[in-house]
């Protein structure tokens, strides 16, 4: 049976549609659901093995970006979501999900109690900017990653993803569990200044995940990047390669499969 | 009890919006502030003990990460004070959404005492300021005043608001003389002249009685120019003869007379349809919001996408939003403030809001902009033009709606307030030094994630046949809404039933008020329910208002009592005809020819960095230009992707490669020469991009809006007419259809002297085409060095217009013209060579002629280019080179062919005029040399790339 995937929706997500194709290319069988129906019946998570938060402007991001969701799931979803990832199953959050998923108390670590140690804060440029940028994937457990190749191109559409730490340790913390999966890289895989680190990303930090691997949040969408024709210069480079990002998705899948 | 809690960043997190305000004073002249702090306010009205108070700041408002909260005081300044502390909030009745959403947020912390929220921002000003300075401050940079105000000390923020005691108003119309006839239209602002009037005053008279308020205002709405377009739909005397319906005779003509298979619905509905695959059709419309955004940019803009977006929502049974394109006209950016007329928002600042408005709104919608265009003249300062599209997704098998008597009628979405009113019939005046305060009921801001809720559960309740029907609420609101969706039934609604945003609206501004984000739609008995219980379930107002009649009648209550009862006969086709004058004199410009420079090195730099021609960047990633996963061809193009694309090419499905491409033409500057040239120039342009990416001439459709001055005055209608003309003549040759447009006829200033100033006369050509496979796209950057490089079309010695002139001082009355007849065979000789793998870029040759698409291709491609100009074709009268380089010939195209190619790449073209230009070069360099083989341009791309970028990098 095809791993079912629910890709969590709420009023002002917008890439729910191309996240769920994604998942079902890859082999999986995505379904869209509004939050409503899960908060009405949280025991509607337990039919599915990988939970999708996608991208978007949740509640309109007013207040700041992802917090309502990000508090819908910390004070009334938080037994079911505990028990769906100590079940082994994963979770994802792309761009307004990773947004979501660091103010839910879902990343760096599983823990609704916790103070919230990282954020994703507004733009150094102060403005929202689509561009695609160069990421390192790092050494790390994360499920998603396994076996991907070193760098990957994917675009950012965000104004407020500026990946901050509450303190230092909180960054050596992420260093030592080999939680950073992502960083943004210039072309030639060195350092990146603007635009190469589109949002002024402390470490040049792009993405995370837990502890356990299980758990991935990133600012990049690498569902915008499953088809050879999504390349912004793909009548330069031509059609015949594989997507960077398709590798992501049928990872998650082939983990139950 | 009112709590308030303020946020601010820590002092380790820059704070980008100060940084802004402080760079915006600067640019003021305001020297005295060396820094800036910005401050989140929250208002919430409601009994709330500390421990919840501090929960709500520490879970809710506060990104405990980088902010820190100050409940019930200012967070304490920890520096030297600052020299001025000032807040600033909304204007009562403004949408505030931040505070919508709190007041969520605050339930969903199982928090139920606040009843009303309010977000304010305070600025704290470091360094010396003068009294002066502050003023300016807060007037230019921190509100604008018609949607927010400065707050003062102890100032009421929450209103308990009263219905008004009902009290039905007549109007005593039927022994009005004409002067109190006129007198009641001015003061009511109906914008009904004289023979509309009497029409009116007949049609009361022959019923025994006088009209009520709300259904004077119902007929002035339908009868606006807005909803009934009766300028170009009416009678026009124009050189000596009476022409009946312009538009039918020009516009609507070429599509009646092509009959094309895939025009599915062309002129009828909310938006034009056509084919698009087994599956689906395609509809497109295009939108203007001028007015509004000259008052309030940012609201202006917002509203104007988000009203575009519900013309395909409610075209057929619901068409899911899958584009937007955004073209705007400002006036210059760089105008000193010393030269800006009163009441006029500076350019820069128009601009600045209206991106903002449609940046927040169209990615908020998860909308793709993928497509558009921004261009400058003076005229446009008092003026601005602000065009907004959508596209939409339509299953072939719900295109048309069906209304029977008996339907509910139930309206969606956004609440009524009282935002909005009078903006159908205000858009049919003009602006004028006081309009900042005259109209602010015009003026409103969006809220996008309603309108995407109302998305997200309309496309369901459509898949699950809940509704028969279905349109928007745009001008003259729930009035033109029903009334025209009912037209041909009849309706009753029960005014006390529509959802209020707030207490104190009488029955008649229910009626016609144009808030955001509301549709109406009409449901069979049987599936109320569901279809409510669908709504409700995502959070999505959804309330039953009436219900559909079968005596052709629209009957208004209010709470029982009958307010208003028209007969669909008269409101519809009761409107008086008028013949209007049109004249056209072709205006007189004097000839004066530029001096020929031998090196135009220098030229090519000023015209690259002309406003018109320099990089959108700025802009263009402000947008999201690839949500919903279908970007093919994105704005912008190239090996870095900074290179101009000529139109965008998007996926509509996520399991096909068929494709939509848009592209659109816009020559402003030609109108000023000839109207018809103009409007010639525009199609062409429009089709050449599509052309340019690969699309095919033969599944290409335009779209017309027309922006015009004041058309009662016959020297502006002659124009109108003219460029009506050349819409028939150069479509019916292309054979490419209209299939929906729209116009907006009173884009006028009055300045304080008095003085009226037009626009130029601005036609917007957007034009869509179906492209079998976009993995045939091609873009504009050069690919390979070694490749050939090709000008396909003939250049003629037409300088008027120009960048060229305009850089040099010169001016010509030779406007580029369109020879349809060739360019159609250009076009198809073209695609058939793309289509056949042959051409590995293209670029069409627009503003700044060949030597801007040549510079363009280059320094996108990361490639030189080393050209001459002795074999490109061209007519007699051009014996320059600098016309030659320069000059603006449409139906011209540069091409890239591979060197294994050229053989097939000449056959294809045989019979069209093309030439060879010269190769692709590795070194990164543009070398031009003329027709005598002097050496006419020789610069680094870098350098060429660098003016191009810098004029709009903010």
């Amino acid at each position: 049976m095809k791993p079912r995937v629910l890709v969590l929706r709420a009023a002002g997500s917008n890439c729910d549609l191309e996240t769920a194709f994604a998942f079902d290319q890859a082999g999986g069988a995505a379904v869209l659901l509004h939050i409503n129906r899960v908060l009405e019946n949280p025991a509607l998570l337990t039919e599915y093995q990988i939970l999708a938060i996608p991208g978007g402007f949740t509640y309109g991001d007013d207040i700041s970006a992802g917090k309502v969701m990000a508090n819908q799931l910390r004070f009334h979803l938080a037994d079911h979501l505990r028990a769906f990832h100590q079940q082994g199953k994963l979770i994802i959050g792309i761009c307004n999900g990773f947004q979501v998923l660091v103010k839910a108390g879902l990343l760096p670590v599983v823990d609704f109690a916790a103070e919230q140690s990282v954020t994703l804060t507004n733009n150094d440029s102060g403005k929202y900017d689509d561009r695609w940028v160069y990421l390192r994937i790092n050494e790390s457990p994360c499920v998603f990653t396994r076996a991907m190749k070193e760098r990957v191109y994917f675009p950012v559409a965000h104004a407020e993803g500026k990946f901050v730490v509450r303190d230092e340790s909180v960054l050596q913390e992420l260093w030592r569990n080999r939680q950073v999966v992502f960083q943004y890289v210039n072309p030639d895989g060195g350092v990146a200044a603007y635009p190469w680190n589109p949002n002024g990303s402390m470490a040049d930090i792009a993405g995370i995940c837990d502890p356990t691997g299980r758990v991935l949040g990133l600012m990049p969408h690498p569902e915008r990047n499953i088809d050879p024709t999504h390349h912004p210069a793909w009548t330069r480079i031509g059609l015949n390669r594989e997507a960077d990002g398709a590798a992501l998705f049928s990872n998650a899948i082939a983990y139950f499969t | 009890m009112i709590t308030r809690i303020e946020l601010g960043l820590s002092a380790d997190f820059q704070d980008s919006e100060a940084k802004g305000i402080l760079s915006g004073a600067r640019d003021l002249g305001v020297t005295g502030v060396n820094r800036v702090k910005v401050y989140q306010v929250y208002y919430l009205s409601g009994d709330l003990q500390k421990e919840e108070k501090t929960r709500i700041a520490k879970s809710l408002l506060a990104d405990l990460v980088t902010q820190q909260y100050g409940i019930d005081q200012p967070l304490p300044c920890k520096e030297e004070p600052p020299c001025w502390s000032v807040e600033v909030t909304f204007n009562r009745g403004v949408t505030d959404l931040v505070a919508e959403t709190a007041l969520k947020g605050i339930r969903d912390l199982g928090i139920t005492s606040v009843q009303e929220a309010k977000t304010a921002k305070r600025f704290e000003f470091f360094g010396v300021l003068s009294a002066g300075d502050k003023e300016l401050i807060a007037q230019k940079l921190l509100i604008n005043k018609v949607v927010q105000h400065v707050m003062q000390p102890g100032e009421k923020l929450f209103f308990t608001m009263e219905d008004p005691v009902f009290q039905l108003i007549v109007i005593p119309l039927r022994d009005a003389d004409e002067e109190q006839l006129m007198r009641l239209s001015r003061e009511r602002d109906l914008f009904l002249n004289s023979a509309e009037m009497h029409a009116i005053q007949d049609h009361f008279r022959s019923l025994q009685r006088d009209p009520t308020d709300i259904e004077l205002e119902m007929i002035a709405q339908t009868w606006s120019e807005h909803c009934s377009h009766k300028t170009l739909t009416g009678l026009v005397e124009f050189e000596g003869r009476v022409i009946r319906n312009p538009l039918k005779q020009t516009i609507f003509r070429v599509t009646r007379e092509l009959d094309l298979p895939w025009c599915v619905s062309v002129f009828k509905d909310n938006a034009g349809v056509i084919r698009f695959d087994d599956d689906y059709n395609v509809c497109f419309k295009v939108e203007t919001h001028n007015h509004p955004s000259a008052m309030e940019p940012y609201g202006g803009a917002n509203t104007g996408i988000g009203g575009v977006i519900r013309d395909p929502l409610g075209t057929g049974l619901g068409a899911k939003p899958i584009i937007n394109t955004d073209i705007f006209c400002f006036g210059p950016v760089d105008l000193a403030m010393k030269d800006l007329p009163k009441g006029v928002l500076h350019p820069k600042r128009v601009m600045q809001g209206v991106v903002a408005g449609v940046r927040d709104y169209g990615n908020r919608m998860g909308i793709p902009t993928s497509n558009g265009a921004i261009f400058f003249d003076d005229r446009y300062l008092g003026n601005p033009l602000v065009y907004c599209g959508n596209v939409g997704l339509l299953p072939r098998n719900l295109c048309e709606k069906t209304v029977a008597p008996g339907d509910a009628i139930i309206v969606v979405g956004g609440r009524t307030g009282r935002d909005g009113i009078h903006g159908a019939t205000a858009s049919s005046g003009e602006l004028h030094t006081e309009s900042e305060g005259t109209w602010s009921g015009a003026v409103q801001i969006g809220n996008p994630i309603v309108e995407k809720k109302l998305v997200d559960t309309l496309m369901q309740a459509r898949d699950r046949g809940y509704y028969r029907a279905i349109t928007d609420c745009g001008a003259g609101g729930l009035s033109s809404a029903i009334g025209e969706l009912a037209k041909t039934t009849g309706a009753e609604v029960f005014l006390e039933k529509v959802p209020l945003k707030y207490h104190g609206l009488s029955y008649m501004e229910i009626w016609i008020s144009e808030a955001q984000e509301r549709m109406v739609i009409f449901v069979p008995p049987e599936h109320v329910d569901d279809a409510l219980a669908l709504f409700a379930g995502e959070d999505v107002e959804a309330t039953v208002i009436g219900r559909t009649t079968d005596d052709h009648k629209i009957r208004l209550f209010y709470h029982s009592a009958l307010v208003g009862e028209l007969d669909m006969a008269f409101l519809h086709d009761g409107m008086p005809e008028v013949v209007r004058q049109a004249v056209y004199e072709k205006p007189v410009l004097v000839e004066t020819e530029p001096e020929l420079l031998s090196d135009l090195t220098p030229v090519l730099h000023k015209i690259l960095a002309a406003p018109n021609v320099c990089s959108k960047e700025w802009v263009i990633r402000q947008y999201d230009h690839e949500v919903q996963g279908g970007s093919v061809v994105k704005p912008l193009v190239g090996v870095d992707q900074q290179g101009p694309s000529d139109a965008s090419v998007t996926r509509p499905r996520m399991d096909s490669y068929k494709a939509v491409i848009l592209a659109n033409g816009l020559n402003p500057k030609y109108g000023l020469i000839d109207p018809y040239w103009m409007a010639a120039s525009s199609i062409d342009e429009a089709v050449r991009n599509v052309i340019a990416v690969g699309g095919s001439l033969e599944r290409t459709a335009l779209l017309d809006n027309f922006c015009w001055g004041s058309t009662d005055k016959p020297d502006r209608l002659g124009g109108l007419m003219r460029a009506m003309q050349a819409c028939y003549d150069v479509a019916s040759v292309f054979r490419t259809p209209f299939i929906s447009g729209k116009d907006s006829l009173n884009n006028e200033y009055k300045t304080e002297s008095g003085d009226s100033i037009a626009i130029p006369p601005t036609l917007l050509i957007s034009a869509i085409a179906v492209m079998e496979d976009c993995r045939q796209a091609v873009t504009m950057d050069l690919k390979k060095a070694g490749n050939l490089l090709y000008v396909v079309g003939l250049t003629r010695a037409e300088c008027g217009g120009s960048h060229y002139y305009e850089v040099m001082n010169a001016s010509s009355s030779k406007a580029p013209q369109v020879d349809a007849e060739s360019a159609r065979r250009l076009y198809l000789a073209l695609h058939a060579a793309m289509t056949a793998g042959l051409v590995a870029s293209c670029h069409d040759c627009s503003e700044g002629g060949l030597a801007v698409a040549l510079a363009e291709m280059a320094f996108s491609g990361g490639l030189g280019l080393s050209v001459s100009l002795a074999s490109v074709p061209r007519t007699a009268d051009v014996v320059r080179d600098d016309v030659l380089l320069f000059s603006e010939s449409n139906s011209r195209l540069v091409v890239e062919v591979q060197p294994d190619k050229e053989a097939a790449f000449c056959a294809a073209l045989q019979a069209i005029p093309f030439g060879l230009l010269g190769q692709v070069t590795a070194a990164p360099q543009l070398v031009i040399d003329g027709i005598q083989g002097e050496r006419l341009i020789e610069e680094n791309l870098a350098n060429l790339k660098s003016s191009w970028q810098n004029t709009l990098r903010w």
